[in-house]
């Protein structure tokens, strides 16, 4: 092997601003050509340790330094971020704020515009980087005409560009629908066998990554390495799962079967692992002995939408002859690509949209008459970010909000938010600023700030998004209860995970129509579905398939039911 | 983006000048007009524009929602400044042709007719060269050609993000203030002022951090992909001037010759016929 | 937030885009034309605060400009530049807060509305009609009626959004304290 390109010794990272240490005593060794998954819970440390790989620390962020860290053999605080830059190329979570360019080709020149590469040198470069990376035929277009997974591409286009030694992906799943998050971990794999760089990847969604092969999983926690070893080795251990990080399912329903998962059955990848007679009739004796939930009752319908058609004004045709309904008490899952009309949906539902035909009715009766705010007394909206919602600065009054503009008293507004707080968890925060809040608490705050308004329905967009395995079992759990109590969850989401695990049915969008409403594991396991909505087959039912299961769908139901009874006891 | 700024893709002789032949050619052209008060110079500028119109193959549908704009504009700032100074031409022409008497001070006088003349040819010389800048010029040139002019790169990378980022920003305003609607925020003319200015700032204060959020990523990703390295950095979208930009520029220096000489000429901005 | 000078740059050109919106979609005509009830300056005063006069000073020329541009009315140099000086001046002024600490009592408050009426009076009541006089010959009274109108207009709306945003930004930066949970 070569030698290692980025190396920690005795490293240990303590910002300025904070009371203890971020991280301590690592002790990391990257290769060139290597490919190396960094994952841990939010707070481990491993976006840190991200920043130390790319100079951002100690050059932008402040703080003390222990030990050593050597990029391509000299110490990178003896380097500038520049220098780093030159070895080191970032992807950054968020491609929207990477994408600096006014379109794809300015973008993807960025860099050597900074190191004032000349024509026709300048013009040339761009197109090879971007035909790499495949959006070669969209030079001219701007960000607002891309989808997700093409600002992905370019942002990596605009490191590529430059002849950089390691590839840093931070978060590179987390944005994305799961078939465009399937073809970015491809593309990884392409372009890392394309440049042989070294390639890190900073993500907690284990199963989505190991879909490529994976050198080493380095697993943090409160700021240290816990492991780092191979995939193998790792799946089979119980780290994992102590660590708040989530196993692949297949290997969950493994260990629910009784197979001992070692890591001589090469465990990382379900195409691959190696099971005999013994280990898949286990897998058949669980699913035979396991029972399957009993049915629901069927409850009232509440929400219906008939022949919705919607165009925006530049001509776009969002809906077309959508027709959907929903009955009380439902948790369900509204999926689809990017444009199939699932945001423009919710538009709908709130009023912040007119549909040119069709209705919708709640409980029987037409909504057509009904202003925003008083739709809002029937459907509460959550956005995706809480940083978009909240205004006040206590929580308290964050809460209170939408009934002092509906003109209550404090006296009839107290009793209610205090309710609205303890059902949420947040009364023992109840005097405290928003700000000492954590991200996952902030969202609660949106969420109680629309419950107060008592309504029968809450929409919510991405629930989960950017939180870890820990934190979104929680606000899950939480929706769960809420849901219990009586009240309507209805969720927008690219997460495959959140609509197996929690919703009970999902509502697939494609291009404008309703494709199909049937519970999660019908939909996960129908290809043709699965191909137009952009989703992903779930590892389990390909498990069903290698160990002769005959009904894998009922599999997926089996697995899903056993979790929620035996496993989380709901 | 391009219907915010009104770009129009077409091919044409001006489309195919360069962004800072054009960045320059508005800024003598608008200082000539805006330095001379000289009537047959702003008429000659009016006139001029129109075939450089239709060589710029702009179809007046292309621009004549921002023309609405500046006519409404244009009459209400006339009729302000016959409201507040009828006399106005008076003093500057120094001669008085009463041609009707409206009672009290309202005289309409010659020269104040001839002054109105001269504001709105102000405005019909200047506006068409700005509507045919916008449409003519990618917003994307438009960064490479400030720093060409002389402007500091990085002042001119910020207009490049400005120009970048405002849909976004538009589109997040948008989504915040519905959402705050719905909990009952409204800025509707019905309420007090400082009602309303509250409810704005209900809409603004998440606009703004999640806003600050945005300034932190961008400058990590702007810094790690070596922003600032240099003290000039090479621009995508520049173009090499051709013989047509120097003679554009050329031409669009002498109006403003012209200007100033009229200028001196008339021993004032003003060109008085009255005498 | 840290304060290199890639973050400057950014801040301009963001702050600039913010004001543009406001400016373009936000704005609440008033009787008096050329002038609106503008809570883009409520923006300006706290960006130029938070980051300094040529911040402050760029956010107003360039968001003003491109406004300007996106109207289609040419660029009315006079309240361009007016603008550009209101933030300008209003960073210089307001040069003591410390928002970036969390820092905003009832002097910083104060401090702050001293500001906006010091640097749109400079504005407003001074350059703006100045300026259009000079430019563009416009009588002396209009210009100074329209100049005060905006001044006053924007001396309310800024000292009050300018006020509640600097006070929500300085109340969203955690700080350490002692905050106990509650039975």
């Amino acid at each position: 092997m070569n030698d290692p390109i980025i190396q920690f010794h005795h490293f240990s990272f303590q910002y300025h601003a904070q009371s203890e240490p971020t991280l301590h005593d690592i002790e990391l060794e990257i290769r060139k050509g290597e490919k190396v998954l960094i994952c841990g819970p939010s707070g481990c440390g491993k976006s840190t340790l991200a920043h130390c790989i790319n100079g951002l620390i100690p050059f932008s962020y402040k703080g003390e330094c222990g030990g050593s860290l050597t990029i391509a053999g000299r110490e990178s605080r003896e380097l500038g971020i520049f220098e780093i830059s030159r070895t080191v190329g970032t992807v950054l979570q968020d491609a929207d704020g990477q994408f600096v360019g006014l379109t794809v080709a300015e973008d993807i020149a960025f860099a050597p515009e900074n190191d004032c590469v000349g024509e026709p040198e300048l013009h040339e470069r761009v197109e090879k980087a971007a035909a790499l990376v495949g959006v070669g035929d969209h030079l001219r277009h701007a960000p607002g005409e891309l989808s997700g997974g093409q600002k992905q591409r370019v942002s990596l286009a605009g490191i590529l560009v430059d002849d950089v030694d390691v590839l840093l992906f931070d978060e590179p799943l987390a944005n994305l629908d799961p078939a465009t998050g399937k073809q970015a971990i491809e593309l990884i794999d392409e372009i890392q066998r394309k440049t042989g760089a070294a390639v890190v990847i900073i993500e907690h969604r284990l199963e989505d990554v190991l879909h490529r092969h994976v050198d080493r999983v380095v697993l943090m926690n409160a700021g240290r390495i816990l492991a780092d070893t191979t995939p193998d080795e790792l799946l089979a251990g119980d780290l994992l799962k102590e660590n708040g990080i989530r196993e692949p399912l297949y290997i969950t329903a493994l260990k629910y079967a009784g197979v001992a998962v070692t890591a001589d059955k090469r465990p990382d990848s379900i195409g691959h692992i190696r099971l005999d007679e013994e280990d898949m009739k286990k897998v058949r004796d669980w699913f035979a002995r396991t029972p399957p939930a009993p049915p629901r009752p069927e409850r009232p319908m509440q929400l219906e939408a008939k022949g919705l058609r919607f165009a925006y004004s530049n001509g776009h045709e969002a809906l077309r002859e959508l027709s959907l309904s929903v009955r009380e008490g439902e948790l369900s899952a509204i999926v689809g690509t990017n444009g199939a009309g699932k945001s423009t949906f919710c538009k709908l539902l709130c009023g912040f949209e007119t549909q040119q035909e069709g209705t919708i009715s709640l409980s029987g009766a037409d909504m057509a008459a009904l202003s925003i705010k008083e739709r809002a007394d029937h459907i509460g909206y959550v956005m995706q970010s809480p940083n978009q919602m909240i205004s006040q600065t206590m929580i308290y009054d964050e809460v209170a909000l939408g009934l002092r503009t509906r003109g209550l008293s404090e006296d009839e507004i107290r009793p209610r938010v205090e309710e609205t707080l303890k059902i949420c968890g947040l009364w023992p925060f109840r005097s405290w600023p928003v700000s000492a809040l954590s991200f996952g608490q902030k969202k609660r705050v949106t969420i109680a700030s629309i419950l107060v308004l008592e309504p029968e329905i809450i929409l919510l967009d991405e629930p989960t998004a950017g939180q870890d395995y820990r934190h979104y079992t929680e606000i899950m759990e939480f929706l769960l209860a809420l849901n219990r109590r009586g009240l309507t969850v209805l969720m927008v989401t690219h997460d495959m995970h959140l609509m197996l695990e929690y919703a009970r049915r999902a509502i697939v969008f494609s291009d404008g129509a309703l494709i199909a409403d049937a519970p999660c594991a019908e939909i996960l396991t129908d290809e043709e579905i699965i191909r137009r909505a952009s989703l992903k087959e779930t590892s389990l039912y390909t498990l069903a398939q290698r160990c002769g299961v005959g009904d894998g769908q009922a599999f997926v139901q089996r697995f899903i039911d056993y979790e929620r009874q035996e496993v989380r006891g709901t | 983006m391009r219907n915010i700024f009104n770009y129009v893709e077409r091919s044409s002789p001006i489309h195919r000048l360069t962004g800072a032949t054009k960045l320059i050619c508005l800024l003598l052209w608008s200082f000539a007009a805006m330095t001379s008060y000289d009537t047959r110079l702003l008429a000659a500028l009016t006139i001029l524009s129109v075939p450089l119109f239709a060589v710029s193959r702009i179809r007046y549908s292309d621009v004549s929602f921002m023309l609405g704009f500046t006519l409404v504009f244009m009459v209400l700032n006339n009729v302000l400044v016959f409201a507040f100074a009828p006399q106005h031409g008076v003093s500057i022409y120094g001669t008085c042709h009463v041609l009707a008497d409206l009672g009290g001070r309202w005289l309409i006088t010659k020269e104040q007719l001839f002054y109105h003349f001269n504001l709105v040819l102000k405005y019909l010389s200047t506006i068409p060269i700005v509507l045919l800048f916008v449409c003519t010029t990618q917003p994307s040139e438009f960064a490479a050609s400030l720093n060409r002019i002389g402007v500091k790169y990085t002042v001119a990378y910020s207009v490049a993000l400005a120009l970048r980022y405002i849909p976004d920003i538009q589109r997040e305003y948008h989504e915040i203030s519905q959402a705050q609607q719905a909990r009952g925020i409204e800025m509707s003319k019905k309420q007090r002022l400082s009602k309303r200015l509250r409810s704005a700032s209900a809409i603004l204060i998440p606009l703004i951090l999640s806003s600050m959020d945005r300034i932190e990523i961008i400058s990590n990703a702007m810094e790690l992909r070596g922003f600032g390295k240099h003290k000039k950095r090479s621009w995508y979208m520049a173009r090499p001037f051709r013989a047509a930009d120097f003679l554009s520029m050329a031409f669009c220096a002498l109006l403003l010759a012209a200007a100033l000489l009229l200028n001196y000429l008339n021993g004032g901005r003003f060109w008085n016929p009255f005498i | 937030m840290k304060k290199s000078p890639i973050v400057t740059v950014v801040a301009i050109g963001i702050g600039a885009a913010l004001f543009f919106v406001l400016a373009r979609f936000v704005a609440i005509p008033s009787p008096v034309p050329n002038t609106n009830i503008s809570i883009q300056y409520g923006l300006l005063a706290f960006m130029a605060a938070l980051f300094g006069p040529v911040a402050g000073l760029l956010i107003g020329l360039i968001g003003h400009a491109l406004a300007d541009f996106s109207f289609g009315w040419g660029i009315w140099w006079s309240w361009v530049i007016a603008s550009a000086v209101f933030g300008g001046l209003m960073g210089i002024a307001a040069r003591k807060l410390r928002l970036e600490e969390g820092e905003f009592s009832k002097k910083d408050l104060v401090g702050f509305l001293i500001a906006v009426v010091i640097a749109h009076a400079a504005a407003w009541f001074v350059i703006a009609p100045v300026l259009d006089i000079v430019i563009y010959a416009e009588p002396a009274n209009k210009v100074f009626v329209q100049g005060l109108f905006a001044g006053v207009s924007n001396i309310v709306t800024s000292g009050i959004i300018g006020s509640l945003l600097c006070a929500a930004y300085a109340a969203a930066k955690p700080k350490k304290g002692s905050l106990k949970e509650e039975e």
